[in-house]
């Protein structure tokens, strides 16, 4: 199956031929290197930007302002933060305006740790990103929700900031995106650029129908009674592999990937709670002020009555960095370890 | 390939070239004098109301009238592509006045009342949004416009046709490395885009002067380094801001290319009312531009008196309607927050 990767390169496909995506711009995304995790290999309307985070941000919402359709790249999420501010203004312009500006531009740009990527190269944007009105903010985990998802990012009328985890970026899928080859090596022929010169190079696009995986919809990974995991982005596979090992010595664990962070699915959420009564929430980034803890909020202030234990929170440590040493990684964000623990003793938790 | 630009070239690019200098239309001086007019009476009448209950904050362009209404009036004004998108900021209210803006509008928004086109009472007086004039929305975020410039820009020159990208803003964000943003993405040897860079230099940023902290004698000069021509102009003359201007925007109509002007002006109130907004003796270009035409026998002292007066009698009737319009309710807050799904199709 594809990787996520091989995935997005094929909804940008899809954009530029079919959904009026009229530049996919960044550090690098043209030829010859298309993206350094090559999610923007043999794209027609990829161009190489100047090394300028706000010029690339900036660039995208005066294209967006003009009608065009970009999806703009920064390279690794640790990069955007000094675009802070034009994020803020691509949100709020349509608010100020009193609806009278869209901005449909899609800013994509890898997360999360776990390539050794020492303090540069191993952020992660979630919470941040969520406290930017305006946004729509997604972070799907498999290949085909990469897919479904950047094509709902693409057709949304708003800025989408569309986050994916970079230590999964070259993980094969388990579900078939529509329209891709059986065999993986099919598919690699035809759209992974040769290495060396690639000058003459063509993609040889497969035929996608349409297909898209709508904004603010959660996934059920696995069904549970006993509590509810809701994870996303790097750590949803974990949790999920994590749930499965569980549940052969009889804990039964509800794994949700959430996908979209904003607008996020809580009818699936506070479904979930209602029925396990008990609830964990599992992501990479910071532990202070962190998305999960807004969640937990929530959960207490609607569903405490339903509750039968405290909702638990495993994030990663609230450090300034994340230390490139193996031990140092491993110390700071939520290593498998954690998630077990923390499912077992929930489970095990009455109120 | 490493691609190297020819230095004899980057050493003429200060100037605009004679050919467009010779093209440039004849300024009616006394309809610039009435906008000017109009353009000061409408600041007048806003920094009043924020001493008012009925103003919270004033930010305006007093003193930049004899710039911004010459360029006003050479906006290729509409909607799209075809037409020059204009990113501007919080001193440009005479470059709207140029346009066409009713002065009614700009009150609306000083008084943050529900009638406000601009933002529905949500943003300062000056902080624009008019899609019909590629108006895009003017934030308070100094500098940011000039990381746009180049995406309205890029879109034009894609589209063929005439239509440029103007933007403005004031000298002291040009500190701001969104200034070299638009120089650099706007000077792409053979992605060249239609930006008229401006600068207003009125050699203050809030209390801080201009020779404090810049080693640079104007900001516009850093053009040079990118090959973008450039050139600097006396803003508070109209007759020398409608030659440069109209000059500099047919040299970016006509070579899809980018040029940088910096006008010097002056700051007659100070920075806001945030510092009182209290009159500063500084080169007032309205008052020069009345003695001028007077002077030169174009009008008389009363008949430029009258036609100021006429101006200032319709600021105040405007203020008078729009104290009796209502402020927007508070179940307006999550109004707008997202854009419906059929607001942009392909």
């Amino acid at each position: 199956m594809a990787t996520i990767a091989q995935a997005i390169r094929l909804a940008l496909h899809v954009g530029e031929t079919r959904l009026g995506v009229t530049d996919i711009l960044g550090e690098d995304v043209g030829p010859p290197l298309g993206g350094v995790f090559t999610v923007t290999q043999g794209l027609k309307t990829a161009w190489n930007s100047p090394l300028d985070e706000r010029g690339i941000i900036g660039t995208a919402m005066g294209l967006a302002l003009a009608g065009q359709r970009c999806v703009a790249e920064i390279q690794f999420c640790d990069y955007v933060f000094n675009t802070i501010d034009l994020l803020k203004l691509a949100g709020s312009s349509h608010w100020s305006s009193m609806g009278q500006f869209v901005l449909p531009m899609v800013v994509m740009t890898p997360v999360g740790a776990g390539i050794h990527g020492s303090l540069y190269h191993s952020h992660s944007f979630d919470s941040m990103m969520t406290h930017i009105p305006g946004w729509k903010v997604v972070l799907p985990s498999t290949a085909r929700d990469c897919y479904g998802l950047m094509i709902s990012a693409i057709r949304d009328p708003n800025p989408v900031m569309f986050l994916y985890p970079k230590a999964l970026v070259r993980a094969q899928g388990k579900d078939k995106i529509p329209g891709e080859p059986d065999n993986p090596r099919t598919l690699s022929k035809m759209i992974d650029a040769p290495l060396g010169d690639r000058s003459s190079w063509i993609p040889n696009w497969p035929v996608l129908p349409d297909f898209s995986i709508p904004i603010g919809t959660a996934n059920i990974l696995k069904s549970g009674c006993d509590l509810t995991v809701v994870t996303y982005g790097r750590h949803a596979p974990l949790c999920h592999s994590i749930a499965n090992k569980l549940g052969d010595e009889g804990i039964s664990a509800e794994v949700i990937d959430l996908r979209s962070l904003y607008p996020y699915d809580w009818e699936t959420i506070a479904s979930s709670v209602r029925k396990t009564r008990r609830f964990l929430q599992v992501n990479e980034d910071g532990a202070i002020t962190n998305f999960g803890e807004h969640l937990i909020r929530r959960i207490t202030e609607e569903l405490f009555y339903e509750l039968e234990a405290p909702p638990k929170l495993v994030a990663a440590r609230a450090i300034p960095g994340i230390g490139l040493a193996w031990p140092l990684e491993q110390a700071t964000v939520p290593q498998p370890d954690d998630v077990e623990q923390a499912i077992r003793e929930l489970a095990n938790l009455s109120a | 390939m490493t691609k190297t630009r020819d230095r004899e070239v980057w050493k003429s690019l200060r100037g605009i070239p004679e050919i467009y200098q010779n093209k440039v239309p004849p300024m009616d001086a006394l309809r610039v004098f009435d906008i000017m007019a109009k353009a000061r009476a409408l600041e007048e009448r806003l920094r009043k109301i924020s001493k008012t209950e009925h103003g919270y904050f004033w930010v305006g362009g007093t003193g930049e009238e004899a710039f911004n209404v010459p360029l006003g009036l050479l906006v290729q004004k509409g909607q799209g592509p075809a037409f020059d998108y204009l990113h501007l900021h919080y001193r440009s209210g005479a470059i709207l006045t140029a346009m066409g803006m009713p002065m009614i509008d700009a009150v609306r928004q000083m008084c943050s009342r529900a009638t406000d086109r601009f933002s529905g009472g949500r943003n300062f007086v000056h902080h624009y949004s008019i899609p019909a004039w590629n108006v895009v929305p003017v934030s308070s975020t100094i500098e940011t416009q000039y990381t746009m410039a180049p995406g309205t820009a890029l879109a034009q020159k894609r589209f063929g046709g005439t239509g440029i990208t103007i933007v403005n803003g004031g000298d002291a964000g040009t500190s701001e490395g969104d200034f070299a943003t638009c120089l650099n993405w706007s000077s792409i040897p053979g992605r060249e885009l239609p930006v008229l860079i401006l600068v207003v230099n009125n050699q203050w940023g809030i209390s801080t002067p201009f020779s404090e902290i810049r080693g640079e004698q104007t900001a516009i000069q850093r053009c040079g380094s990118y090959g973008i021509r450039w050139e600097t102009v006396d803003g508070n003359d109209p007759t020398a801001s409608w030659n440069a201007l109209s000059a500099a925007i047919a040299y970016v109509r006509d070579t899809r290319k980018p040029f940088g002007l910096e006008a010097a002006v002056s700051r007659l109130h100070g920075h806001s009312s945030s510092s009182g907004g209290a009159r500063v003796d500084e080169p007032d270009c309205f008052e020069a531009f009345k003695g001028q035409l007077i002077e030169q026998g174009t009008a008389s002292e009363d008949q430029l008196e009258t036609i100021y007066i006429g101006h200032e009698d319709e600021a105040r009737k405007a203020f008078e309607t729009v104290v009796r319009e209502p402020l927007p309710t508070p179940d307006t807050i999550y109004d707008h927050i997202f854009a419906e799904e059929n607001s942009w199709q392909p």
